[in-house]
């Protein structure tokens, strides 16, 4: 394994890793809802009693990036994939999130914060199958 | 009242998570995947991510076991299930290889529709599809 110095941002990580917590701490004192964003947009698919929060939060990340380019323009964003690909992952994720309950925030972030032992089972699980298939498609396929 | 409030709150709480998710890096698919790719030049910058989120999120959650509601006349909805099961880990398994197929989880997924990426429309799409064919084919019990 080798570090790669050059890109790793360690201030920024953290401080955007403390307000992805704050807002996950603010959603659930204000709301009392797990911040898992899967979830919460999943569930808009059969328009439960609650869609007006969960849409609520659903256009706010959405908007993010439109406040952000008013004050700054956004950080880069690489992006090598095909189009096909894409659609081949997101079907992947949302099948994955679904019979998983959960993403990263609901099971990374809230999960592991509460003390969840099924969250740190399914944590390990993503995290080991994400370092296997990037393995896989970078040193073993050579994509 | 309180109601309307809430979801006034989630709005700006999804705002502040989504600027969390830019300033950390996570928007950037590349940066994602570098972090996954461990045979490579390793970028550990989103191991940092989770644990500063998991820094505050934890005291937050911790302080909250002591009452049954928070503001906002808010209900602790907590989370129910406890069962480490095939469905979880299989489900998270495969989480885990879409996430490594693309660099790109819910959040960012929807962070990176707002900044217009016409990638983000697709592999969005096809995570709803994903979520309503899993719930219709597999249903919990």
């Amino acid at each position: 394994m080798t570090i790669d110095w050059l890109h790793f941002t360690p201030w920024t990580a953290l401080a955007g890793g403390a307000l992805i917590g704050l807002a996950a701490a603010l959603l659930w004192w204000l709301t009392g809802r797990i911040a898992g964003i899967s979830g919460l947009v999943g569930g808009l698919l059969t328009l439960p009693g609650d869609w007006p929060l969960r849409l609520a939060f659903t256009a706010g990340l959405i908007a993010a990036p439109l406040l952000w380019q008013q004050f700054a323009p956004l950080p880069t964003i690489e992006l090598s994939a095909s189009f096909a690909w894409m659609l081949a992952a997101g079907l992947v994720v949302g099948v994955g999130v679904k019979l998983g309950s959960g993403c990263t925030s609901g099971h990374g972030v809230c999960g592991l914060a509460r003390l969840s032992p099924r969250s740190l089972a399914a944590t390990l699980s993503f995290m080991a199958t994400g370092f296997i298939t990037v393995w896989l498609l970078r040193h073993v396929l050579g994509g | 009242m309180h109601q309307s409030a809430r979801t006034v709150a989630a709005g700006l709480v999804g705002l502040l998570f989504g600027v969390g998710l830019i300033v950390a890096g996570m928007a950037n698919p590349a940066k994602v995947l570098a972090f996954l790719d461990l045979a490579g030049a390793w970028d550990p910058s989103l191991a940092l991510v989770m644990g500063g989120a998991i820094g505050v999120a934890l005291p937050a959650f911790a302080l909250s076991r002591r009452r049954d509601s928070g503001w906002l006349g808010a209900r602790f909805d907590w989370p129910r299930a406890s069962q480490i099961d095939r469905r979880l880990l299989m489900g998270s398994a495969l989480f885990g290889v879409g996430w490594g197929m693309a660099g790109i989880c819910p959040g960012p997924a929807l962070v990176l529709l707002g900044a217009g990426v016409p990638e983000a429309f697709g592999f969005v799409a096809a995570m709803l599809v994903g979520i309503g064919l899993a719930g219709k084919l597999w249903p919990a019990r």
